[in-house]
């Protein structure tokens, strides 16, 4: 009861009232403050984008960079469709890329376990262009050697046991144990007398990732051909800690 | 009020007195003066149990946490019934989009994509139907944290800890016009990044995001310097919905017969300017309808004593 609206409650406010007209100019004077703070986020985000510098790999069918973060609309169906989940949504770090699609091919590459490019067919957008129609078009990067010092194969190693230890999440479609369920890489035993891991898994095949004998007549070398897409299996499933073998980002985009 | 003048309202006009009033709405308006026969003691008893009263709040957080939920369900148990968020969606397959974001990214990217148009159509239909901004209170899920973050202001507010500082509420239509600028200009859309409606949206399917940092952001300014502020004067979607609810049939009414316009439900209300007509002599009609800007939450209904303030729909009595 002591609430009552119309009792008048003695003013513990040090203030004096305003006047209607002193009241109105602060309420505009607010609404500018207000509306010059949000615009200043544009420049921090677009800074924020651009000195971290991230490049981040998009999924299959993505425009070329700006134009994809730009075209997306932020609401994450391509993640929900992925069956090996390789697609992550990006953090506010990323400045403008903020709730963008990334694939970190280490933690779990694009192994084309879907066959039909599914994220290209859920987005509602566009920004992942239903101008492909095949994994052979896509162009999400291509693969390096980046650390050839470490490669097992121009070592003249061969592997034993899981690829990437038995703590390992990600999944990769082995089609001799399953044709349609990806299965967990850390379950999956390799016996290779000469490591060729990357291009034994790889989903384009040859024309993308081959292994040629070095001179030495003990090693060989992976080597990219121009088919590679960029679907990162081969980054993912190197042994060597960290990967001998990356996946850079496409600078025209992820159409070919 | 006309709509036009309504929706002047909606677009950040002070609410004016109307010019002339009806016969039935003059006799009404008499029949107050002074003391108008009013059981004062009756009526502040009726206000204090009307503040117990949460039955509309309550089917409106049942139904917008369902609905969220079912976001979240959708991705974790794979059940696909609404997949994406509240950005971009898919209704059982069918494409969902939110009109204002749609935009932005055409903007952005110049070029209509189909599968958008279909989803903002979808949309346009659908909530032009059940009324506007009653997506804001009925699905938003910023609406919802932001609805706590107000019950903490109104508390530290009584205490004389924090006040209201009321900003214009023009500054929403200068919002919605710059974010589509900027869209345009730069080729990003800088709302979408900004947006907590699809930050929360996409925390509660894809999980927790530094992103959050900012949505806390918003309710502490909220909670201590302005009251709603995000929902009051920049949403661009809300502002969207706003238009889509001008013709729609399901709204609020009001009822000047009953009323002792101790303006109760003024304070509860998300958007008070809707309810300048429940100030005493402002009525121009003994029923009118609620302005398009009204987020249909119901919180009026609820706290109102003397049910002055109903849900309506329009033509349904004539349907049956």
């Amino acid at each position: 009861m002591s609430e009552t609206p119309n009792k008048k409650t003695p003013g513990k406010r040090p203030r004096r009232r305003l006047s209607r007209q002193e009241e109105s100019r602060r309420r505009l004077l607010r609404g500018g403050v207000v509306t010059a703070f949000i615009l200043a986020l544009q420049p921090l985000a677009t800074w924020v984008s651009e000195k971290l510098g991230i490049q981040r790999l998009r999924p299959p069918g993505a425009l070329e960079e700006a134009t994809f973060l730009g075209a997306c609309i932020k609401c994450g169906q391509c993640v929900q469709v992925c069956p090996v989940e390789a697609i992550r949504l990006a953090d506010l770090d990323d400045g403008l890329g903020h709730g963008a699609p990334f694939i970190e091919p280490r933690d779990q590459a694009c192994d084309f376990s879907c066959d039909a490019l599914s994220c290209i067919l859920a987005c509602p957008t566009g920004a992942l262009s239903h101008a492909i129609g095949a994994k052979e078009e896509v162009a999400i990067g291509v693969a390096e050697l980046t650390r050839p010092e470490a490669c097992r194969a121009r070592r003249g190693r061969g592997f034993r046991g899981a690829a990437r230890g038995r703590k390992f999440r990600g999944r990769l479609r082995y089609e001799e144990v399953d044709r349609w369920i990806p299965q967990p890489v850390k379950d999956h035993e390799y016996d290779a007398p000469l490591c060729d891991l990357c291009v034994r898994e790889c989903p384009i095949g040859a024309t993308a990732l081959r292994l040629e004998p070095l001179a030495d007549g003990r090693g060989a070398t992976p080597v990219v051909g121009d088919a590679c897409v960029g679907c990162g299996v081969c980054e993912m499933i190197c042994p060597e800690e960290p990967t001998c073998i990356e996946i850079i980002p496409a600078v025209a985009g992820g159409v070919a | 009020m006309s709509l036009l003048a309504d929706f002047k309202v909606m677009l950040g006009r002070a609410p004016e007195k109307p010019k002339t009033r009806t016969d039935e709405a003059e006799v009404l308006h008499g029949r107050k003066r002074g003391k108008g026969g009013v059981n004062i003691a009756l009526l502040l008893e009726e206000i204090a149990q009307a503040q117990e009263v949460h039955t509309w709040r309550n089917r409106r957080w049942a139904v917008l946490i369902g609905i969220n939920l079912l976001f979240t369900l959708s991705f974790f148990l794979d059940i696909q019934i609404l997949e994406g968020s509240l950005t971009a969606s898919r209704v059982l397959g069918f494409h969902m989009a939110d009109i204002y974001s749609s935009f932005l990214v055409m903007l952005a990217d110049k070029h209509v994509a189909v599968n958008l148009v279909i989803g903002m159509v979808t949309v346009f239909l659908l909530w032009g139907l059940v009324g506007g901004r009653a997506f804001c209170s009925w699905v938003c899920p910023y609406h919802l944290v932001a609805e706590w973050a107000e019950m903490l202001h109104l508390r530290l507010a009584k205490q004389n800890w924090v006040a209201d500082h009321v900003i214009h509420r023009g500054v929403r239509v200068v919002f919605w016009v710059l974010f589509a600028l900027l869209a345009l200009v730069t080729g990003h859309a800088l709302f979408l990044t900004l947006n907590p409606i699809g930050i929360l949206s996409r925390a509660l399917v894809y999980g927790p995001s530094l992103a959050l940092l900012w949505v806390g952001m918003l309710l502490v300014f909220e909670v201590v310097y302005s009251r709603r502020a995000w929902c009051r004067y920049v949403c661009p979607i809300g502002l969207t919905y706003g238009v889509l609810g001008v013709f729609a049939p399901v709204r609020m009414r009001y009822h000047l017969e009953a009323c002792a316009h101790e303006g109760e439900c003024r304070k509860v209300c998300e958007v008070p300017h809707v309810l300048d007509l429940t100030i005493k002599g402002r009525a121009s009609k003994a029923h009118m309808d609620i302005g398009p800007d009204c987020t249909r939450c119901g919180l009026c209904v609820d706290i109102c004593p003397t049910n002055s303030l109903t849900y309506e729909v329009k033509g349904l009595d004539r349907i049956l």
